[in-house]
């Protein structure tokens, strides 16, 4: 479970990005994180594994408290937080399985990491997520060779790798297109599903969120100002969140995306059938 | 429910053979014992070095400026001067080499001209250059002028010489097709393009000519070389290290300047 | 759109005003310059110089193609002294390199001008000078030869490859840091790979540059071929000096073609 009590983030160039957020993420649940560029949608997620350092607040994970650790401890807390990125985030010139075993740098000494010599659980664990998230054969090859959808795979590994206690996931999908994407986020929710792992996905697709989310939290200006499911996400309250004509610029990429989800979702009904 | 593999060894990135990788990692361990081991070494000798390389550090730390100073003072004059006429001279003869040089502006025959030109000054250090105008001109200061007006040429040149070539075909066929001759054609398309890289590309020369105008007076071409050539052969550490102080500061200054000059230039 | 270029943008009267006062100032300095250097210049010798240059040049020719089996033993150690150097450069280069890097670098406020200081000097000082120094220290000899061209190189690696560091994507490294990193596997697992290329190309291209230095730091005293050249120099012998040039040309031309083919295999 996490818990965040009156989380500020004030950067130093005065913008002031997060501004008293406070929530709860019990375990098992996926909250989706909406608002408009600038929001503080990243800072948000950044403040939770103090990649970004908040100003003042609190953050609790099961229990323990993250905020005013040390380089040490702060170390070994992100260990039970996986992170998933915009742009993959992945070391292009190391080869996939490296990408994923780097999930474990947090349990091994040095010289383990440095000479490649991880456990052999560490190794069973990266295969078997790697087949799961269905790049069993490219293994050995190179982060760089990869297609987009196939690098953010990878990223999910290397999270899950980490066997972490809570997901954080920066807009997944934003670089990828609409097929792409729907089968990442439908793979991400799974995964959570059978973990049971509690997860905060950052996303720009407000139709996507309300399709997979079974909880939205929408931010504007660093304050969150909706939080329930997203059946009761109306347009009033995408107008509080997005302001009126961002709103309806939105909704039109969303019919645009009607064809990419129709296939989506006939693909999912010949699974199910 | 499958199990799945335990051990995993990175892929060799670069040399995937085994055995080539064998055969390569002899032989550079073998040339670094054999090169290591030609390096005789007079060890007796080295000793006396340390106390000497001390006596260095310390001219370094408390560097004697005042002593020397009239022989140091003549020597930056003539490395400034030197410097600043080559680098005018130099980048002024570049200029015509380098238009000659680019393939989209110059007939084949003075393309070949000038490219030859250019590898030839590209390929001769400028020490060795120095050595023969130094033979030819006499010691001093004008053998210097001319090492490093020839060395800019090739510099300067060849840069040119690819800039022009990689300028925006669409512009200069827009220029042509209005009917422009072949000067018009180079001030109205080519100069606007070439001029910020060339400038900066003059400001860079001028750097390295500094540089190099310390050296070159080691082998007789003036400039301060020449004093710190002689410090140094008078063991006089506190003014070499003052000499080596003030090439550092002035290299420091005129790359901070230049920088800014550059960025002011835009 | 940001390189569309101002053709067509007239300067304005004042800026051209400007522009022509600056072409003035710098031909009023070059003529000034151009006194004071040439002050002590005799002109006899000045008019004298193409026939000296003709007389060397007659003499010059033919190169002794005898001389070349004993020059075989003063070009492998130019080219140990090269790769010896650049190997000492490498070493001592890495870790100011980081030191430098902004990213990297432990202390911003202290190390980082240190390392920044130990590159320029480095840089600002041509390896012949390092020699000169290092002879009068350690006597003539390769060793004084390899430690020069290590020094010098220190500054050469050093800037481009902390410039490298600077420049590497800052996202890969926040990915691997958010797993629970330490500094050091950051640098193993998020850096290092980023600056391989770099690295490599840095490399091999500053070994290609230190054989051409290193061809000429016998000269004052360093071991090599410059020791043969100096030589030759001193007991005018013109023929060795041609063939220890044709010898140094070929040296140039081979290690410029293999670091072209290892830079080209490499990126
Ligand atoms: N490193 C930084 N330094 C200063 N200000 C920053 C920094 N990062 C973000 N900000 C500011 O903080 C605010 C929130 O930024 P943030 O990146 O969290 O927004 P976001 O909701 O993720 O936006 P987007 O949807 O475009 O990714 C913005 O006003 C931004 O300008
Ligand atoms: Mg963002």
């Amino acid at each position: 479970m996490l818990e965040l009590a009156a989380l500020t983030k004030t950067y130093k160039t005065g913008d002031k990005a997060l501004s008293d957020v406070s929530l709860t993420v019990p375990k098992g649940q996926v909250v989706g994180l909406i608002g408009p560029s600038g929001a503080g949608k990243s800072t948000l997620i950044r403040c939770i594994n103090r990649l970004v350092e908040p100003s003042s607040g609190k953050i609790i994970l099961s229990g323990r408290e993250l905020s005013g650790l040390g380089p040490r401890t702060l170390r070994r807390e992100r260990r039970r937080i996986g992170m998933i990125f915009q742009e993959y985030a992945l070391v292009e010139r190391l080869t996939v399985m490296e990408n994923v075993l780097s999930g474990r740098l947090g349990y091994v000494s040095f010289w383990q990491s440095f000479t490649r010599r991880f456990p052999a659980g560490d190794i069973e664990r990266a295969y078997r997520l790697l087949d799961r998230v269905g790049l069993m054969e490219h293994a050995d090859k190179r982060a760089d060779a990869l297609s987009g959808g196939q690098r953010q795979r990878v990223g999910i590994a290397r999270a899950l790798s980490q066997e972490p206690e809570l997901l954080l996931v920066d807009e997944p999908t934003a670089s990828l297109d609409p097929k792409t994407s729907r089968q990442i986020m439908r793979l991400l929710i799974e995964i959570c599903a059978e973990r049971g792992l509690p997860a905060i996905v950052n996303i720009h697709d407000v139709p996507l969120a309300q399709q997979f989310m079974q909880r939205i939290i929408g931010l504007r200006a660093g304050s969150v100002v909706f939080d329930g499911p997203p059946e009761d996400l109306t347009e009033t309250v995408l107008t509080t969140i997005y302001g009126a004509e961002d709103w309806t610029a939105m909704r039109k990429d969303g019919e645009a995306d009607q064809v990419a989800e129709a296939e989506a979702v006939a693909s999912l009904a010949m699974i199910s059938a | 429910m499958t199990s799945y593999p335990t051990t995993w060894r990175r892929p060799p990135q670069i040399v995937t053979d085994r055995r080539w990788r064998i055969v390569l990692t002899v032989a550079v361990i073998a040339y670094l014992v054999i090169g290591v081991g030609s390096v005789d070494l007079n060890w007796q000798r080295i000793m006396e070095g340390g106390a000497r390389g001390l006596r260095f550090i310390n001219g370094f730390l408390q560097p004697d400026f005042t002593s020397r100073w009239k022989d140091i003072s003549n020597g930056l004059i003539e490395s400034l001067t030197m410097t600043l006429t080559s680098t005018v001279v130099g980048v002024a003869i570049s200029v015509p080499i380098g238009i000659g040089a680019a393939r989209n502006l110059a007939p084949a025959w003075v393309y070949y001209i000038c490219r030859s030109i250019i590898a030839v000054s590209r390929s001769l250090q400028e020490i060795i250059i120095a050595i023969f105008l130094v033979a030819m001109f006499g010691f001093g200061p004008f053998a210097g002028f001319l090492t490093l007006s020839f060395a800019t040429i090739g510099f300067i040149a060849k840069l040119l010489a690819e800039d022009i070539e990689d300028i925006d075909e669409a512009q200069a066929e827009a220029i042509r097709a209005t009917g422009a001759s072949w000067l018009q054609l180079v001030h109205y398309a080519v100069q606007p393009q070439v001029m910020p890289r060339l400038i900066g590309l003059s400001l860079y020369r001028l750097d390295i000519n500094f540089r190099e105008s310390a050296v070159i007076g080691i082998v007789g071409a003036g400039g301060i070389g020449a004093t710190l050539n002689t410090a140094i052969d008078r063991y006089e550490y506190d003014s070499a290290g003052a000499i080596l102080l003030v090439i550092i500061a002035i290299v420091m200054v005129a790359e901070y300047s230049s920088s800014y000059l550059r960025k002011f230039l835009q | 759109m940001t390189d569309f270029p101002h053709t067509w943008a007239h300067r304005s009267p004042r800026a051209r005003l400007a522009l022509w006062f600056g072409w003035l100032c710098l031909v009023a300095l070059f003529v000034y310059c151009w006194q004071v250097m040439t002050a002590n210049t005799i002109w006899m010798f000045i008019w004298d110089a193409p026939r000296q240059a003709a007389d060397i040049g007659n003499r010059m020719f033919p190169p002794r193609l005898s001389y070349l089996p004993e020059l075989m033993k003063p070009l492998w150690d130019t080219l140990n002294m090269a790769t010896l150097g650049t190997l000492l450069g490498v070493i001592l280069a890495v870790p100011v390199a980081f030191l430098a890097a902004r990213n990297t670098s432990p202390s911003v406020l202290i190390l980082r001008p240190i390392a920044l200081f130990i590159i320029v000097a480095s840089r600002s000082i041509n390896s012949l000078i390092w020699a000169l120094l290092l002879v009068a220290i350690l006597g003539p000899g390769l060793l004084a030869g390899i430690i020069a061209i290590g020094l010098r190189s220190i500054g050469f690696i050093g800037k481009l490859l902390y410039e490298a560091i600077e420049e590497t994507d800052i996202r890969q490294i926040e990915a691997v840091t958010a797993t629970g990193a330490s500094p050091t596997q950051v640098l193993n697992y998020a850096i290092v790979p980023q600056i391989m290329p770099a690295f490599w190309g840095i490399t091999v291209f500053r070994w290609d540059i230190n054989i051409r230095e290193s061809a000429i730091l016998g000269l004052v005293g360093a071991g090599g071929l410059g020791l043969k050249l100096q030589a030759s120099l001193n007991t005018l012998a013109w023929p060795q000096v041609t063939m220890i040039l044709l010898v140094i040309l070929a040296t140039v031309v081979l290690s410029e073609w293999v670091s072209a083919k290892v830079r080209g295999a490499i990126i």
